[in-house]
């Protein structure tokens, strides 16, 4: 029981952040179509940002400071590089996002240099919040998770109550409409996608001290996020929420269970030995192919249902 | 089908084909020494690969981000049978190795291309990364077969020795390649002729119509996609063999992500666009990488810039040029050619000396501040050097902007010029 407890509450903290770094990526598809490849890029700057400007005045306000950078980053490569690529189509957007990716990580190595940063939770977020049988469930995990949650309700909140929102949702439709009503839709794609940027840098703020801040990050997360919202659907914000709870959940139990095939084989009453046919696939632990199997998850998933979870548009 | 074409000697197909036959031949005795021979072994290995990725790309428009899965899988079962060989269990001969690795990187496409042929664009795009990123990290996960951190390594010299060549020195090994190269770009030019590849054209510009006449789009795709995988299958089996060492970095993200780079730097919408990608990809991870240690921050930004302003790669910019010149009005160009040329060394001289600076700063401080660059003393510390660069760059990034103005309107004028005349030809015709 306690280790179900204490795998589910670290599951949802982990799906909470993966959220946050999927949030962004999805507005920014569902808005322009543009598949960010830099995005988890993005989420290693704010990392970087968050460090550097904790060092100089402190931890809360790199909370602001480090998405708004990471967003005005994200804006200006909006305006002068993606918009150019736009009228060429999909594939060179894709593309020139992809090469950015490589630009960013040359760029943080030469100015943070290869090794990790020692970028630490702050002081007042240390210490266990609260103790489940004798596992203590830290702070730091709680005020994730509080962020996440707070940042959902603004999102949607943003995108459906607001005037601004109501623009945002109509320029993905109907460009032309929303144009002549007056509105400068180019400037709202580069918002949101500037805003898309800014939400990986948040993830980036909150995520690079709990994990570990180095180059490696943006590669590490990268691909996983793609999984998370081709699974949620494309483009659907209440899918890569469910998808990434789900990701989240099943790899922190995964990485937590000890079993495997040959143990089950065994309790049914076979008998596997390293001469048996497969036996490397019989020995494996679940713990073992915790890594691949968001990956496992991502091709069931289109073989499936290619729409995603929630999606509304097929590929 | 009643319209025949026959063209009894296309002189110019032949005189390319030759050329490319001669330069693969002659290549290895102009260039003698140790390094220019695996490097150009590694630039035939290189082309087969890139024009197999670009059998998606270029051809069937599918972004792939997993093309690794299946040159590396061919490495893998190419060192494989290499090994068994050694052992003396199976009677077939090292030149025939390659063949294995495309079979059976086919093989493993006939399982994996039902999966990501289903849908075209990003879904694709997607899954090919979700099974690269599969297969790579499983690849840590059994030891047997992927060798581990270590790889697994075997001994080309093995097996039937005919005509007394073991394959043991490098020439005999490149000419090996070479003969392979050859009939691959053969085949997968000849590809691009036969109706399937036609129809893979057809699908990548216009699904729906390809459906609507009969078509079904995704068998095209998954067709293809077996295709590219063997030829990839069979790059990977000659790198086996030309480095005796297979790991599975071959499988890995970042190995898809270089083939895609300069499959599109070299041009994917041109067929020998791949092939100058091919060349670029080996000279930049051998000499590049030994020249600068920012070498990745350069790729990035010249295939930035080849996104932004020449989306066709280098191929389309020899393309155009031709086109330029066969109407006769490429000497006019050079002035303007040649000012580019110099405006834009000067960006980059100044640019490339303060990027070498930070790097040094960062990477080599132990060192001292002081470097050489380009026969240059440049200390890191010192104003002067960094005032230096600042002014060079400035410099050179007014005069370009002088000099691309000039030069994009001689070149509007010029193409204005190309479509009056094209015009008037098909108007006489």
């Amino acid at each position: 029981m306690e280790f179900f407890t204490v795998s589910m509450l670290n599951g949802i903290s982990y799906g909470l952040l993966l959220f946050m770094l999927s949030s962004g990526l999805t507005l920014i598809f569902s808005m322009m179509g543009v598949l960010n490849f830099a995005h988890a890029s993005f989420y290693m700057l704010g990392a970087y940002f968050a460090f550097t400007t904790a060092q100089l005045v402190g931890y809360w306000p790199a909370l602001l400071v480090a998405p708004l950078l990471v967003g005005v980053i994200g804006a200006v490569f909006e305006k002068y590089a993606l918009r150019r690529v736009h009228k060429f189509g999909h594939v060179p957007e894709l593309l020139i996002t992809f090469g950015l990716s490589f630009i960013i990580l040359e760029m943080v190595q030469l100015v943070w240099g290869t090794s990790s940063v020692d970028y630490r939770v702050p002081e007042a977020l240390v210490g266990p919040l609260f103790t489940v049988g004798g596992t203590n469930f830290p702070k730091y995990r709680g005020f994730m998770m509080l962020v996440a949650m707070v940042m959902l309700l603004s999102i949607w909140l943003l995108l459906t109550r607001t005037r601004i929102g109501l623009v945002i949702q109509a320029a993905l439709t109907h460009p032309e409409t929303v144009e002549a009503l007056g509105h400068n839709v180019p400037r709202v794609f580069m918002l949101v996608f500037g805003g898309g940027c800014a939400l990986a840098g948040l993830a980036g703020v909150i995520g690079g001290n709990f994990f570990v801040t180095e180059p490696g990050m943006a590669t590490l997360v990268g691909s996983v996020i793609f999984v998370v919202v081709v699974v949620g659907g494309m483009g659907s914000l209440v899918g890569a929420f469910i998808a990434s709870l789900l990701i989240g959940i099943i790899q922190t139990f995964a990485v937590g269970v000890d079993a495997s095939l040959m143990g089950a084989a065994q309790t049914v009453g076979l008998d596997i030995t390293p001469e048996s046919f497969g036996y490397p696939l019989w020995r494996l632990k679940i713990s073992q192919i915790a890594p691949i199997l968001p990956y496992m998850f991502l091709v069931l998933m289109l073989i499936f249902r290619p729409k995603g979870l929630l999606g509304t548009r097929e590929g | 089908m009643t319209h025949y074409e026959f063209k009894p000697y296309n002189v110019g197909r032949w005189v390319v084909w030759s050329l490319f036959a001669l330069i693969l031949l002659v290549a290895p005795l102009v260039f003698k020494s140790g390094l220019s021979q695996t490097m150009l072994s590694q630039m035939g290995i290189a082309i087969i690969v890139c024009l197999s990725y670009n059998m998606l790309l270029g051809q069937g428009g599918m972004l792939s981000f997993g093309h690794a899965v299946y040159s590396g899988m061919g490495s893998f079962l190419a060192i494989h049978t290499l090994n068994l060989l050694s052992k003396g269990t199976l009677p077939i001969p090292v030149s025939l190795i390659p063949i294995v690795g495309g079979v059976s990187a086919s093989l493993i496409a006939v399982v994996f291309g039902y999966v990501s042929t289903k849908k075209a664009g990003t879904t694709f795009a997607m899954i090919t990364l979700g099974i690269g990123e599969l297969i790579w990290a499983s690849s840590l996960m059994f030891p047997e077969f992927f060798g581990g951190e270590g790889g697994v390594s075997g001994n080309r010299v093995a097996g039937p020795k005919p005509l007394s060549i073991t394959f043991g020195p490098q020439i005999q090994l490149y000419y090996l390649i070479a003969v392979y190269t050859f009939v691959c770009t053969a085949l997968m030019f000849a590809f691009t002729r036969t109706p399937l590849g036609r129809m893979l054209n057809a699908v990548r510009d216009n699904p729906e119509r390809v459906e609507f006449v009969g078509y079904d789009t995704q068998k095209v795709r998954y067709l293809a996609f077996i295709i590219s995988a063997f030829f990839a299958g069979i790059a990977g089996g000659l790198g086996a063999l030309n480095f005796e060492i297979v790991t599975s970095e071959v499988v890995s993200g970042p190995r898809s992500g270089a083939y895609l780079l300069f499959t599109f730097l070299g041009g994917a919408t041109f067929f020998f666009g791949p092939i100058i990608g091919g060349i670029l990809m080996v000279l930049a991870f051998v000499l590049l990488s030994e020249l600068t240690k920012a070498w990745l921050l350069y790729l990035g930004l010249v295939f930035l810039f080849m996104v932004m302003y020449a989306p066709g790669g280098f191929a389309s910019l020899i393309m155009m040029n031709l086109r330029v010149a066969a109407f006769g009005r490429l000497r006019e160009l050079y002035v303007g050619y040649l000012g580019l040329a110099v405006t834009a060394f000067l960006v980059l001289l100044g640019a490339a000396g303060m990027i070498e600076m930070v790097y040094h700063l960062k990477l080599n401080a132990a060192l001292g501040p002081e470097l050489t660059f380009l026969g240059v003393k440049l200390n890191a510390y010192s104003a002067n050097s960094w005032f230096g660069c600042a002014f060079i760059m400035l410099t050179g990034l007014g005069l370009f902007e002088l000099a691309r103005r000039h030069f994009a309107h001689q070149w509007g004028e010029i193409q204005e010029f190309i479509e009056k005349e094209v015009k008037r030809r098909e108007a006489l015709a």
